[in-house]
């Protein structure tokens, strides 16, 4: 990436306006995640492991799996499965990119659930700089909210009552019915993805669902063409 | 501090910073920046649908384990985003209406 120039690129600065409600829900669900961690891995572990995974699903399993009493080995694979969702993500992801090896693995850095889906642009095209600066309004406020989460501790309360949890799902629907479902073979993938992920739900560890459900792509992708 | 040794956090967080900087270059690295055979661009342009059907059940029916099917008061809160969406309302309401419904659903009835 160009460094300092990134936040003089429209796309990056339209994404992380249009990012800074979704950056609100990051705050709550990274204090919620401070609150949880630090009795768990300790202040310091909590805050790092923010910084550094800027993942919530995987941080919160593998703090589950540490909690429970589970190894090390344990924690790491729970949080594996849970990010393996990044490798079709990212795939997805890899014919909207310009420039050189290191400048997509570092955009590839930024790609979380919500500035990845919200850059998508359907037919398959994502817009990076708009889902560089989403990733960038919401990256403060989960380390930050981590932050607040671990000093706060017992003082805050469930942060699920505020049903924060419903945000993301919601939020990944309207962007299927806005942008994704106009054509055949999209809805069949989206029906396809989500029946998979339904009937794996009550069977797997977490984070498979979400990966089987890139067979929908291959199942929807090679039928007979469209007439 | 809990019982847990220190050593296993910090090998727990090590991994994971490194294997999840590797699953987010993966694609980009190996595929971005240059032209694939029509079959295989179709098949990726249908993974972004795919994917997020099935971000949209996990996160509403999931638990953090995993292997459990969990309904709670989720499941109403991203039915009245349906409802809003179907109606030709956008992302932003949708989302509102999701959580204050959820909100709503756990106070009255404690699901």
């Amino acid at each position: 990436m160009r460094g300092v120039n990134i936040l003089g690129h429209p796309g990056v600065r339209e994404g992380l306006r249009l990012g800074l409600p979704y950056a609100l829900a990051s705050l709550i669900l990274g204090i919620s995640f401070g609150v949880i961690a630090e009795p768990v891995i300790g202040p310091l572990a909590a805050i790092v492991m923010s910084a550094t995974l800027y993942a919530g699903s995987a941080q919160f399993a593998a703090t589950a799996v540490l909690a429970s009493g589970g190894s090390a080995l344990a924690a790491i694979v729970a949080g594996v499965l849970l990010n393996a969702r990044y490798g079709p993500m990212g795939i997805a992801l890899a014919p909207s990119l310009r420039g050189g090896p290191l400048r997509r693995a570092a955009i590839g850095q930024t790609m979380i659930d919500f500035a990845w889906a919200a850059s998508s642009r359907g037919g398959g095209r994502f817009d990076p700089a708009f889902m560089v600066g989403a990733s960038m309004s919401a990256y403060p406020a989960w380390v930050g909210g981590t932050a607040i989460g671990v000093a706060a501790g017992d003082e805050i309360g469930d942060p699920s009552a505020l049903g924060l949890d419903a945000i993301f799902p919601a939020f990944f629907l309207a962007l299927l019915v806005e942008g994704e479902l106009r054509r055949g073979r999209p809805l069949v993938a989206a029906g396809l993805g989500s029946l998979i992920a339904l009937a794996l739900l009550p069977l797997t560890p977490a984070g498979v669902p979400i990966i089987a459900a890139s067979v929908a792509a291959v199942v929807a992708g090679v039928g007979r063409s469209e007439p | 501090m809990s019982d847990v040794p220190s050593a296993e956090i910090w090998i727990t967080i090590a991994v994971l910073a490194i294997t999840t900087a590797a699953t987010r270059a993966a694609g980009p690295v190996a595929l971005g920046g240059r032209t694939l055979p029509p079959r295989v661009t179709r098949v990726i342009a249908l993974l972004a649908p795919a994917l997020l059907g099935a971000l949209v059940v996990v996160l509403m029916l999931g638990s953090a384990e995993g292997g459990e099917l969990e309904v709670d008061a989720r499941v109403l809160g991203v039915g009245a985003a349906a409802v809003v969406l179907a109606r030709g309302g956008t992302a932003l309401p949708a989302v509102a209406v999701a959580a204050v419904v959820t909100a709503l659903a756990r106070a009255l009835l404690g699901a």
